[in-house]
């Protein structure tokens, strides 16, 4: 029975002007497994990761990674979990003063205290997982997106980490550099052992990699099970507008307006 | 770590520039002779009108600058001005009747204390005392003065101008 | 009622902005340095900030300081005190113009360039990736460029005050023909060291840390946008020269009070 390494309970969070962004919401992600949780732009999927990162703390409920409250750590412990998470941002956050190199050594040479050729050698071998080890003299500027997203990937599986979390990896790719990622993420996962977790909003490519899958729309969970339940699950609207891209459904076409007659047939000033 | 070595070589000739820079400020602009304030020892002088004198005024002998002024205080007793002459230590051979002087650098100028060395075998030490002085003279007086004694020398031929004069070199 | 509720709420906002910069500051001081790894940082920074603006440093001061020889000049010889140039010079440079105008220079070359430096890596997520790297953005990015600040804006104010008083010196000894010897010797009775030429550099250091932190809080709590980020970079730069000639006014009454 596999352990989960992040278990959310009854979590509400809310930004400082109000917004809502989850209620109630119930979550696990279990090990070994890619979890994807996917809804529409804007519910707060990049605020989920950075709850279970520590970045943010809910307004209630709790958060636990690894079997710690995330949002009750000290500054020190919680430095310490985040050694064994990695994190892929959606701008890729390369540090742009720096070769492609030098980003995905970062982490080594600051946390640990191996000696210059062997953090060559890891580094290198992180590299050549990506496929980007004839890159590493370049700087983050001549990449392409798809490129940078990898060593961005590269430098978040550096130190090893147990958990790993994608804040929307495919958005915005080229099919090309979209197959290679899709292709990453899941070989990653496996020959590494990692537990991978993906925000996203692109449903094909996150469909045929993901375990399981949550569905977030407005603040909860709509929907949750494997791919295939996911798609087969009819009944459920407003999970099928969803998935299916449908124009019109739980989620209207218009924009809440005036009546026609009010707009069109009335004089204006 | 070439680059970073080219950056730290780079910061130590700035840093050695800005010491180079300092010391021509230090030296050449605000004439400063030693780091350490001079040694020097302090005596005292009484003056009835000091004028314009101020601390770090020049004290000079033979025009020559041997301390500065360190204090001014009004004595509550005698009602005079109790100038603190801070001397160089290597200064230390002023006979004890030499008289001190308020006078001005040039015409407009401020004022400086000149001592005047006498010939007594006893020199002045830490604490000592000038008995000897001669105050500052204030512009406005000499005016006053000089056109009483014109006034007074032309008496004889009208008196009523000489009175008019009077008073209006009083004011 | 409603102008007044928001002017209320601008009120709060200010009140929460000096917060904000107030711990900031907080945070870069007392937060334990580590020094074999700090150091190097700060270094890079003293060179991006103090080595990178002697250009500009070196020119304006050259420039001031031929302008004032030739004013000063042209003024004095008037009352034929054309003698006292050298002290006019040293005096106006070493004690005013030599820390407010480098600090003023330092704000919008260095000022402006940390502020921009900093909303772009928050932009573009590059201090949020750090952090969940653990490794301190604060230590590693912020308290470097602020020590960097700090050390530079002293050793920046003091060649300002060389170069002017060396461009006077070109003009008016060189050029329009005063005497060197009188020059500098009236010079050097003028102007005292401790309370003129040490008053200044100190002026300087507080100059230094006003600028240096205004940026800092500008571009780490800019809007994570490009819009954002160039609002943060002009109020930096216009926050700063403010805030420095406010200061010198109070530093000069407080110095010249001989403390």
């Amino acid at each position: 029975m596999p352990t989960n390494i992040v278990e959310i309970n009854q979590m509400s969070f809310q930004h400082d002007n109000g917004k809502v962004v989850f209620r109630d919401v119930d979550l696990l992600i279990p090990q070994g497994k890619v979890t994807a949780v996917m809804g529409p732009s804007g519910t707060g999927k990049t605020t989920l990761l950075k709850l279970i990162g520590g970045q943010l703390a809910p307004t209630c409920g709790t958060i636990r990674v690894g079997g710690e409250l995330v949002h009750d750590l000290s500054r020190q412990a919680l430095y310490k979990l985040r050694r064994r998470l990695g994190m892929l941002f959606q701008a890729s956050g390369l540090f742009t003063h720096m070769t492609v190199f030098d980003n995905v050594a970062f982490p080594l040479r600051e946390h640990t205290p191996l000696s210059e050729s062997m953090i060559h050698t890891i580094t290198l071998m992180k590299l050549q997982m990506v496929g980007l080890r004839g890159a590493k003299d370049l700087m983050p500027s001549e990449l392409s997106g798809g490129m940078a997203r990898r060593v961005a990937l590269a430098r978040a599986i550096a130190l090893d980490p147990e958990l790993i979390m994608y804040d929307e990896p495919f958005t915005g790719q080229d099919p090309i550099s979209l197959g290679v990622l899709v292709k990453l993420v899941r070989t990653l996962n496996d020959a590494l052992g990692l537990t991978s977790i993906i925000v996203s909003h692109d449903v094909q490519e996150t469909l045929t990699i993901a375990d399981y899958v949550y569905v977030i729309v407005d603040a909860k969970i709509i929907g949750q099970g494997t791919p295939e339940a996911i798609v087969n699950d009819t009944a459920n609207k407003q999970l099928q507008q969803f998935i299916q891209g449908l124009a019109d459904g739980p989620v209207p076409f218009h924009y809440p307006a005036a009546s026609l007659e009010k707009d069109f047939l009335e004089e204006h000033v | 770590m070439l680059r970073q070595r080219f950056i730290e070589s780079i910061v130590g000739l700035f840093l050695i520039f800005t010491a180079l820079a300092l010391s021509i400020l230090a030296f050449k602009v605000s004439g400063l002779t030693s780091l350490f304030p001079d040694a020097s020892y302090h005596i005292t002088a009484d003056f009835d009108e000091i004028g314009g004198l101020k601390v770090r005024a020049p004290v000079k002998i033979g025009g020559v600058q041997i301390g500065e002024v360190s204090d001014i205080a009004l004595d509550p007793a005698t009602f005079k001005a109790v100038v603190t002459l801070a001397i160089r230590n290597q200064y230390r051979d002023i006979p004890d009747d030499s008289s001190a002087g308020i006078f001005t650098a040039g015409l407009l100028g401020d004022n400086y204390i000149a001592i005047t060395p006498m010939y007594n075998t006893t020199f002045l030490k830490e604490g000592g005392h000038i008995e000897i002085t001669r105050s500052a003279m204030v512009l406005e007086k000499l005016i006053g003065q000089f056109l009483y004694k014109v006034g007074n020398s032309g008496q004889s031929d009208n008196s009523n101008s000489n009175k008019q004069s009077e008073k209006g070199g009083q004011q | 009622m409603n102008q007044v509720a928001l002017l209320g709420q601008w009120g709060i906002q200010l009140l929460r902005d000096f917060g904000k910069a107030g711990i900031l500051l907080y945070q870069i001081l007392f937060y334990r340095p580590h020094f074999r790894k700090g150091f190097p940082l700060v270094v890079q920074q003293i060179y991006a900030e103090g080595v990178l603006s002697l250009a500009i440093i070196i020119v304006s001061s050259l420039f001031i300081g031929m302008v004032l020889a030739l004013q000063g000049y042209h003024t004095l010889s008037k009352f034929g005190a054309s003698q006292e140039l050298g002290p006019l010079v040293a005096l106006s440079v070493v004690r005013e113009l030599g820390p407010v105008v480098t600090a003023i220079l330092f704000a919008g070359r260095a000022g402006s360039a940390v502020t921009a430096e900093i909303g772009l890596m928050k932009a573009t997520e590059q201090l949020s990736s750090m952090e969940m790297m653990a490794v301190d953005p604060l230590r590693r990015v912020i308290a470097p460029r602020f020590w960097g600040g700090f050390i530079s804006m002293p050793l920046l104010t003091i060649i300002f005050n060389m170069m002017a008083i060396y461009g006077a010196y070109l003009v008016g000894v060189k050029w329009l023909g005063v005497d060197a010897g009188v020059f500098w010797s009236n010079m050097r009775s003028s102007v005292d060291f401790h309370s003129d030429v040490v008053n200044g550099i100190l002026k300087s250091v507080v100059f230094g840390v006003a600028v240096i932190w205004i940026s800092l809080f500008q571009g780490y709590f800019a809007a994570p946008t490009s819009a954002g980020i160039a609002n943060a970079t002009t109020r930096s730069v216009v926050y700063g020269s403010l805030v420095i000639l406010g200061l010198d006014f109070i530093l000069t009454a407080v110095m010249i009070g001989e403390w």
